[in-house]
């Protein structure tokens, strides 16, 4: 199960994980607590709220990376870039928007398939 | 101060070809050496004229923008909206805006577009009196069609027939007033415009040719009432729209002593440049050297890079010599040829389209029931001139090419139907090096072919972004598909069929590999099977439910669980499986539950009644005989299904690639003409392949006699009743490419034809390519119909009782999806709008009223939170 509440998660990579482990995400200056990183299915991503309202996308990888984008689906306006799904391409990891599937660069917000739009990247921790 | 001042460009207007000619300057870097201003007349950036039309079919105007995100700010451009120029002073060289800004400039670039022409008809001023141009002129027109019954159109060119479907799908009865004695007179001959004219009317718009409109009355409030006619006739009228004809917009050349042309147009020479050399003219406001006005948007794209070209050679930058005549750019005249969509009818007219050339011939070939007429235009000695085609403009794409030389096979072999005497297999091989592929971008099939060969494109995406071929109106896209392909095999290339960039296989080669060496996991599949470079990867958006897909449908037969997200399938499947739901464009979902065949009780409707209420639902009967119901928050999709469940229902799989609906007449239990069960049969098919996982959704369908009322032939699988049991088709399609489902047996009992369902299925579901319906994958294998019918109906491979089999797995195995999840806490954890705030709402997600129901709040969407793009456009349209 990936999606465990039990007392420890196991990474694709094989790497295990106290099930305490928090995922903050850097905002407003300081580090806000988004989730524990069980809440995380490796591949997937999950919405989140900023103390400010805004949103974020936070995904886990299957190596077990975590990121951080802007929830905001530029092409469409909608807040769904969290349900999109993750690939990689050349070594980078991307997600597909899930309404009308442009990639976006998981570590720069570039987006893969058009050099003039990017979305907001949040720097992520896991502790 | 810098030691050399930056010159300033000013540009006015900011129109297709303005924004055109600021990215040929950004190219060429000119933006960082000079200072860029550009004065822009309409409320909002440049966006895409040509496109206009769409708004009404749902595209906002942010979606119709031309401007890149950020394209302004990265390249120091200052736009100024809302604020058109007003003057020019030559002589100390500066232009003077309405809002009172006076800028010098070094080079002034004037693309100031055309204005409608309005022609001095009493009365044209009344309020409903509308023109067909901008964005606001849409918004204008939508919003007083609210009020109207009746439109008309004065003009039947091409802008008018555009104007009057938008007209008449605004739901308005529709006239068409027009002048010439044809519609699109300045296109088609008169030939072409009767078949065009018979469709018109066959859509329900009236056409008046040959007449002018002499007067508008309007009411004592100042609206439109009535039109009266030249031949003394009236139509009563609420609203008129006029499209008679375009000007260039001069007036500011006029006004500071530049030359302009006897009919408009300001005068440049083939630098696009005007007698005073730091003044320059692009677009539909230019009139070139061969003493034209374009009146296209192509041939002002050659302009804009012209005078990009030649400005950046002057100040010094990449784009040439140093001095006027370092570069080769220049523009003498272009090709006017277009295809368009007028109201759904392919219209096309190319080179000399109406024979004007001294003895030339003509081919023509006209059928007016199907309201299709083609015409060639040839020399005495066989040379292609030009031609019309309404109705069918298949082959422009291969003829424009082929205009001004002698075509490889006769004329008239190009002008008749497929399928009248041999087939003509002109391909794009016969066409020359220099032929025009893209009209729009100016690509030649040398230059398609270059891309392959010496900038190793590999696909036609590449070639795509390498050329810009095919990203214009798209009209030459599949020229354009077939010549990369022939050029990759030619030159040696395997094209690569793999299945994305992690997957050299194909989606049935996949399905293989997973069923022979029972993999149950993507994992397994990526790492040992995967292309080297993918491998311990990610997988990607393509092949991750494509791979989920086939481990569904192999499910029992792997012995993997038939939950398709259990596991590390949930990370596999698409957000609409992974919610089962479908996602919609404001980030809600849609909720469908299955009604088997079509059939329900009034209980079941009263619930859906109820639920829809109580959450608020948009409902909408579906094209597939069951109810959407459109508008839950993914928080709300638990509640309402649990709600669904304990009423009876089940998942409909509307979000999966799935089996959708079985459709059913009402057959022989009531119609009096049927002569099976279609009803109860529907339902037994639907129940027996619901959620059945495929390489595309699957439909079906069963008609209780030959009237075929449940359109079974527009399935993949479809029955017919006969006198003596059932006939089944294969392979059809509605959507866009509608194919009639072909006969695969006949006369069969329920045993039989259910078994011969199963063993298609299955069939289909191990060899087709991903996101392949029945209909292509029918076209597409080897050998088609016959060779499936060998397989499933004979057995030809020995497969069957495997096929069979696998069915039955699947059979047995199901189970409802959503009764499933509601009943496991684990897996109703994915339904939270926000992971650290289950409980809170998303606010993004909002809703309007409109009809007595909901939908989406799209201002939201296009609202304050979009960056920088168009923020200023944004006010402009915030304020209507
Ligand atoms: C709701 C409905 C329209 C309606 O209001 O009536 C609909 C809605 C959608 N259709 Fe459809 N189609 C609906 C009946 C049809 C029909 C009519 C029919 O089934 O008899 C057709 C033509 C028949 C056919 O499929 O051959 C149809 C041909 C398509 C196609 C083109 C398929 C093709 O092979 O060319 C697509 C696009 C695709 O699947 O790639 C599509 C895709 C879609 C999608 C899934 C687009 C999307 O991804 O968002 C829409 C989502 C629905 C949702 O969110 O719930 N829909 N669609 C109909 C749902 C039927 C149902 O009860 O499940
Ligand atoms: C409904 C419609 C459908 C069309 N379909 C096609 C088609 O299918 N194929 C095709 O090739 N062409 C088509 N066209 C024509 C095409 O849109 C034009 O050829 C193209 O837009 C010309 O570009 P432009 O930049 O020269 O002019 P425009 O796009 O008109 O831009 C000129 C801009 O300059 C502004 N302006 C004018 N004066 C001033 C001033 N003094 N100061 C500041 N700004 C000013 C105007 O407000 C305007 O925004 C269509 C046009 C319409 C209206
Ligand atoms: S297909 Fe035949 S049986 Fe069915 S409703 Fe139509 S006419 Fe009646
Ligand atoms: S001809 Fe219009 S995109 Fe190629």
């Amino acid at each position: 199960m990936t999606t465990a509440t039990t007392d420890a998660t196991t990474d694709a990579s094989g790497e295990v994980r106290p099930a305490g482990t928090r995922v903050e995400v850097r905002a407003e200056g300081g580090w806000a607590a988004v989730c524990a990183l069980s809440d995380l299915v490796p591949g997937r991503g999950v919405a989140a709220l900023l103390p400010d309202g805004g949103q974020i996308a936070v995904f886990r990888d299957r190596a077990g990376r975590t990121y951080a984008l802007g929830n905001r689906d530029p092409f469409t306006g909608a807040y769904v870039l969290s349900r999109g799904l993750l690939g990689s391409a050349g070594g980078r990891a991307f997600v597909a928007s899930p309404l009308l599937k442009q990639r976006f660069d998981l570590t720069t917000g570039r987006c893969l398939d058009d050099d003039a739009v990017s979305v907001p990247v949040y720097a992520v921790r896991t502790r | 101060m810098p030691r050399t001042p930056r010159p300033t460009i000013v540009l006015v207007g900011h129109g297709m070809v303005g924004q055109r000619f600021l990215e040929e300057l950004a190219s060429r870097e000119v933006t960082e050496r000079a200072r860029v201003v550009v004065l822009c007349e309409e409320p909002r950036p440049a966006y895409d004229r040509v496109r206009l039309t769409s708004y009404f079919s749902g595209r906002t105007p942010e979606e119709l923008s031309l401007v890149g995100e950020g394209f302004m700010e990265r390249h120091g451009v200052e736009l100024r909206l809302g604020d058109p120029a007003v003057a020019i002073d030559r002589e100390a060289r500066t232009v003077t805006s309405r809002a009172g800004l006076e800028i010098g400039y070094d080079v002034l670039v004037l693309a100031t577009g055309s204005y409608p022409f309005v022609p001095p008809v009493p009365g044209s001023d009344s309020t409903g009196c509308f023109v067909y141009r901008t964005v606001e002129d849409m918004l204008a027109i939508e919003e007083y069609a609210r009020g109207s019954r009746t439109g008309t159109v004065v003009g039947g060119g091409l802008l008018g027939l555009e104007a009057a479907g938008a007209l008449s799908g605004l739901g308005l009865e529709t006239h068409i007033v027009e002048f010439n004695p044809r519609l699109m007179a300045l296109q088609v001959d008169d030939g072409g415009g009767a078949a065009l004219r018979r469709t018109v009317e066959g859509m329900g718009l009236t056409v008046h040719t040959g007449v002018g409109g002499e007067e508008i009355t309007a009411g004592p409030d100042g609206a439109v009432t009535a039109m009266t006619l030249s031949d003394g006739s009236a139509i009563a009228t609420d609203l008129v729209v006029f499209s008679a004809g375009v000007r260039p917009r001069d007036e500011l050349a006029r006004g500071c002593g530049l030359e302009v042309g006897e009919r408009g147009g300001i005068t440049v020479d083939e630098r696009c440049r005007t007698a005073d050399a730091a003044v320059y003219a692009v677009g539909e406001c230019a009139r070139t050297v061969d003493g034209r006005v374009y009146g296209l948007v192509a041939p002002g794209y050659e302009m804009a890079r012209v005078a990009a070209e030649t400005i950046a050679g002057e100040t010094g930058g990449s784009g040439g010599t140093e001095g006027t005549d370092g570069t080769g750019a220049s523009f003498t005249g272009a090709d006017t040829s277009t295809k368009l969509k007028l109201l759904g009818v392919d219209v096309a007219s190319f080179g000399d389209a109406l024979g004007k050339a001294e003895g030339c011939l003509d081919v023509v070939y006209s059928d007016s029931r199907a309201g299709v007429y083609k015409k060639l235009v040839v020399a005495s000695d066989g040379t292609l001139l030009g031609g019309v085609l309404v109705g069918d403009a298949e082959a422009y794409g291969t003829l424009r090419p082929l205009t001004g030389s002698v075509p490889p096979v006769a004329p008239e072999r190009l002008v008749l139907p497929a399928g009248a005497g041999a087939p003509v297999a002109l391909g794009p091989s016969a066409l020359p090096d220099d032929a025009m592929v893209c009209g729009c971008h100016n690509v030649t099939k040398g230059a398609v072919r270059a891309a392959v060969t010496d900038h190793a494109c590999t696909t036609v995406p590449e070639v795509k972004k390498c050329t810009k071929a095919g990203t214009g109106c798209g009209s030459c896209v599949k020229v354009l598909t077939r010549l990369v392909e022939d050029e990759l095999e030619a030159s040696g290339v395997t094209v690569d069929k793999g299945l994305c960039g992690c997957f050299a296989h194909t989606r049935g080669e996949l399905y293989e590999i997973v069923r022979t060496r029972r993999l149950s996991t993507f994992a397994e599949l990526l790492d040992g099977h995967g292309r080297e470079e993918a491998r311990g990867g990610e997988g990607c958006e393509v092949c991750k439910p494509a791979v989920a897909s086939i481990i569904a449908s192999l499910a029992p037969a792997l012995g993997a669980s038939g939950y398709v997200l259990d596991g590390e399938q949930a990370a596999l499947q698409d957000t609409n499986d992974h919610h089962l739901a479908n996602i919609q464009r404001n980030g809600s979902y849609s909720v469908v539950p299955r009604v088997p065949g079509g059939e329900i009780t009034p209980e079941k409707l009263i619930v859906i009644g109820e639920v829809a209420r109580d959450f608020g639902l948009y409902t909408k009967i579906t094209g597939g005989q069951r109810i959407d119901l459109f508008g839950a928050r993914v928080d709300q999709l638990p509640a309402i299904w649990a709600r669904l469940v304990a009423a009876g229902f089940e998942s409909g799989h509307a979000y999966g690639k799935a089996l959708r609906t079985v459709k059913s007449c009402v057959g022989q239990t009531w119609c009096r003409y049927g002569v099976q069960d279609s009803v109860r049969m529907a339902i037994d098919l639907e129940l027996r392949y619901r959620g059945l996982r495929a390489p595309h959704k699957l439909k079906g369908a069963v008609s209780g006699c030959q009237r075929e009322c449940a359109e079974a032939r527009g399935k993949d699988f479809g029955v017919i009743a006969t006198a003596n049991g059932w006939n089944l088709y294969v392979g059809g399609n509605g959507g866009a490419t509608p194919r009639h489902a072909d006969l695969l047996a006949k006369d069969l009992s329920d045993a039989e034809l259910v078994r011969l369902i199963d063993r298609f299925l299955m069939f289909y579901i191990r060899t087709a390519d991903r996101l392949e319906r029945t209909a292509a994958w029918l076209e597409r294998i080897e050998g088609g119909l016959d060779h499936v019918r060998d397989v499933v109906v004979h057995d030809s491979l020995g497969l069957c009782a495997e096929l069979e089999a696998l069915m039955a797995g699947h059979v047995a195995n199901y189970r409802d999806e959503w009764a499933e999840t509601l009943g496991d806490p684990e897996r109703l954890r994915r339904f939270v709008s926000f992971v650290n705030a289950p409980g809170a709402p998303d606010p993004s997600v909002r809703f309007v009223a409109e009809r007595e129901q909901v939908r989406p709040d799209l201002t939201l969407l296009s609202g304050p939170d979009i960056p920088v793009r168009t923020l200023k456009a944004l006010e402009g349209s915030a304020a209507r």
